[in-house]
C-alpha cells in the first residue's frame, strides 16, 4: 500500500506574480448540496470555477465482484440498491436480462404491473429530486410538499411490496405478488390527486421569477456535450435530444400506452427542470392507462428451479428515473454469472460535469449539479 | 430513420481486411498424395473453427439486447470509435471481463445512438500478461471515466489516457478486484 498523499494543490499552470492566484476548495465528501458522499475538488479564481474535478467512490460496494459470487436471483436484491431512488427499474432491468437470455416471456398482467411500479417509482424519484433541487437553490417550503406527496406512493408501494424504498418487488419470471384491490383503488386515487398538485407546482416554483432567473441559461450543456459523454435520460432531453429508452429500444408493455417525451432544445437547468416536471405529468398518463387496460390473469410463469443463462453474452436497457441503465451478462452456462457489468445513469451525467461547469460561478455550479439529479452510490455502486 | 443497419455494416466491412482468397489445392498426384497424409478432415466434422479477428456480425436484438457485435483487433478499437462517432454515436460504457482460462482480457465498447435505433458492441482481446490498449478518450471524453473504472477493476492500462490514478477504489489502491484470481 503506497501512503495516500494530500492532494490539496491547484491544478493547471501556477499563476504568475500579478496574475489572479487560484485556491483549491473541497467540497464534499459530506456536503448538503452533493446528496451523498461525492468530493468535488474545486479550483477557484475567486468565485469562479476554474475546474471542477469530482473524486467519487466515498460509498463503492463492488456490486459487480458481488456478482460474480452469488447466483443471479441471490443478486436481485443488490440490483435495488444501487439507485435507492429508481430500484423499480434497476430490478426490471436486472430481471429483464436473464428472462431475455433465457428466453422466458413474462405475462401481460406482470408487464402492466411492472409498468404501473415502474411509472409510480419514476415520480417519486422525481419529487426527491424536485424538493431537494429547490433545496439547493434555497427553496426550504417546496421539499416539505414533494416529500408529502412522495409519502403516499411509498405507503402504496409498501403495502404492496412490503418496502418503502429498496423494493424487491420483481422476480425472475414474474412478480413477488399479485396487485390487490387497496393498490389498485388507491393508485387511481393518487393520480387525480397528484394532477392538481403538479399544477400548483408550475404555479407556485416553475412560475417564480426567483427560480426561472437562477436556472434560465445556467449551466448550458450541448447535444454534441451530452453525445460525446454518453449523457441520458432528463440531462440527454433537455439539450434536445429526445432518446428516451422506452421509445428508442421499447420494452416492456410501453410500445402499448399513448405518452409524450418532454425535450427542450435549450440545454439549461431550466430545460432539465422541465423536462422532469413534465415527464411526471406523462408517468401518470402511463398508470390511467395501464389501470384501465390491466388485463386478467397469472402474473407468473413457470421457471426452471436452478436459473442457468446459456453461454453468451446479453444486455438489457431500461429508461430508469436518471436515464438509461443497462446490465450486461456474461454468462459460461453456469448459475453465477461469469461477468456482470452495470452501466448506471448518474456516473455518465457526471462525467460531464468538469467541462460544463468551467467558468460559472461557484453558486451557478451547484445548481447545475442539483439539475443533473445524482444519486451517488449509483455512480459509486 | 436515415441510417439503416446496411450503411452501419458497410462502413464497418472498410475496417476488415481482405481475406486472403484460400488457394486451390492443385489437382496432381502429389498433392493428392500428401492431402491423404494429413488427417483426414471430413471423417471427424468438429465444430467451425472460431472467426479469425477482425470480423463483425449482425446479432438479434431481442435475444441479445445489441444490433451490431464487432470483435476487432487492439489496435483497431480507435478507427472504431472514430468511425462510429462520424455517423452520429454515443459512448454507453468500457468495461473488461477477464478470461483467465484462455490468459485473455477482453475489452467490451458499448455504443447507442441517441437518434437511431441501433447498438453496437465492440469487443477486442488482448494478452492477459500484458493488459495494455490505445485510449480511445481522445474521440469520446466520456471514454475517460470508463476506462479510468477499467483500469481500477481490472489493471487494463490504456495508452494515452490523461489519468489513470484508483477512481472508484481507495486511493491507495494497487489490486484489481474484479480479476478472477483476485484475493481479498
Amino acid at each position: 500500500m503506497n501512503k495516500p498523499k494530500l492532494d490539496l494543490v491547484p491544478t493547471g499552470p501556477p499563476a504568475a506574480p500579478g496574475e489572479n492566484e487560484t485556491f483549491v476548495l473541497n467540497l464534499g465528501p459530506q456536503h448538503p448540496a452533493t446528496h451523498g458522499v461525492l468530493r468535488v475538488k474545486l479550483t477557484m479564481d475567486g468565485e469562479f470555477v476554474v475546474r471542477a474535478e469530482p473524486v467519487p467512490g466515498y460509498i463503492h460496494r463492488m456490486h459487480e465482484k458481488m456478482g460474480e459470487n452469488r447466483t443471479l436471483p441471490q443478486f436481485l436484491p443488490n440490483t435495488s440498491r444501487i439507485d435507492y431512488l429508481s430500484a423499480m427499474h434497476y430490478t426490471h432491468a436486472f430481471t429483464g436480462v436473464v428472462e431475455r437470455a433465457m428466453g422466458i416471456e413474462v405475462t401481460p398482467r406482470c408487464e402492466y404491473i411492472r409498468v404501473i411500479t415502474s411509472e409510480l417509482n419514476r415520480i417519486s424519484s422525481h419529487l426527491v429530486w424536485f424538493g431537494a433541487f429547490l433545496l439547493d437553490l434555497g427553496g426550504f417550503t417546496p421539499l416539505l410538499y414533494a416529500f408529502d406527496d412522495r409519502e403516499q406512493i411509498l405507503d402504496l408501494l409498501e403495502g404492496l411490496t412490503g418496502a418503502r424504498l429498496t423494493y424487491c418487488y420483481y422476480q425472475i419470471g414474474g412478480l413477488y405478488n399479485d396487485v390487490d384491490d387497496a393498490f389498485l383503488d388507491g393508485t387511481r386515487e393518487f393520480v387525480s390527486y397528484m394532477r392538481p398538485r403538479l399544477d400548483m407546482y408550475r404555479k407556485l416554483v416553475t412560475d417564480n421569477i426567483i427560480l426561472r432567473k437562477r436556472l434560465i441559461g445556467i449551466g448550458v450543456i450541448s447535444q454534441e456535450m451530452c453525445r460525446k459523454y454518453g449523457a441520458v435520460g432528463p440531462v440527454m432531453r433537455g439539450s434536445g435530444v429526445a432518446y428516451d429508452v422506452r421509445r428508442a429500444e421499447p420494452y416492456s408493455a410501453y410500445p402499448e400506452f399513448d405518452f409524450d417525451i418532454p425535450v427542450y432544445d435549450e440545454g439549461d437547468s431550466m430545460a432539465r427542470y422541465m423536462v422532469r416536471m413534465e415527464e411526471m405529468e406523462q408517468s401518470l398518463r402511463i398508470i390511467e392507462q395501464a389501470l384501465d387496460k390491466l388485463p386478467d390473469g397469472e402474473v407468473n410463469v413457470k421457471v426452471p428451479r436452478v436459473i442457468k443463462v446459456p453461454p453468451g453474452d446479453y444486455c438489457y436497457a431500461v429508461e430508469a428515473a436518471r436515464g438509461r441503465f443497462t446490465v450486461r451478462l456474461v454468462s459460461n452456462g453456469k448459475p453465477i454469472p461469469y461477468r456482470l457489468k452495470l452501466r448506471t445513469p448518474s456516473f455518465t451525467n457526471l462525467s460531464l460535469y468538469e467541462e460544463a461547469s468551467q467558468g460559472m460561478m461557484l453558486a451557478d455550479a451547484l445548481a447545475l449539479m442539483g439539475s443533473l439529479d445524482l444519486v451517488i452510490p449509483d455512480i459509486d455502486r | 430513420m436515415s441510417l439503416t443497419l446496411e450503411t452501419l455494416a458497410k462502413a464497418f466491412t472498410g475496417l476488415m481486411p481482405e481475406k486472403p482468397v484460400p488457394e486451390p489445392v492443385p489437382d496432381t498426384p502429389e498433392a493428392k498424395d500428401s492431402a491423404a497424409d494429413a488427417p483426414a478432415k471430413d471423417e471427424a466434422p468438429a465444430e467451425p473453427p472460431a472467426p479469425v479477428p477482425p470480423f463483425f456480425e449482425q446479432v438479434d436484438f431481442n435475444l441479445r439486447g445489441f444490433h451490431l457485435d464487432a470483435t476487432v483487433l487492439p489496435d483497431q478499437v480507435v478507427p472504431v470509435a472514430s468511425l462510429l462517432d462520424e455517423h452520429g454515436f454515443a459512448i454507453d460504457a468500457v468495461t473488461g471481463v477477464d478470461w483467465i482460462a484462455e490468459e485473455q482480457m477482453e475489452v467490451v465498447y458499448d455504443f447507442f445512438h441517441p437518434t437511431e435505433p441501433w447498438r453496437v458492441a465492440a469487443r477486442t482481446r488482448i494478452p492477459r500478461a500484458q493488459p495494455e490498449i490505445q485510449t480511445i478518450s481522445e474521440v469520446f471524453p466520456g471514454a475517460n471515466w470508463h476506462e479510468r473504472e477499467t483500469h481500477d477493476f481490472f489493471g487494463i492500462r490504456f495508452l494515452g489516457h490523461p489519468d489513470l490514478s484508483p477512481f472508484l477504489l481507495p486511493e491507495d489502491a494497487d489490486y484489481h478486484p474484479l480479476l478472477k484470481d483476485f484475493e481479498a
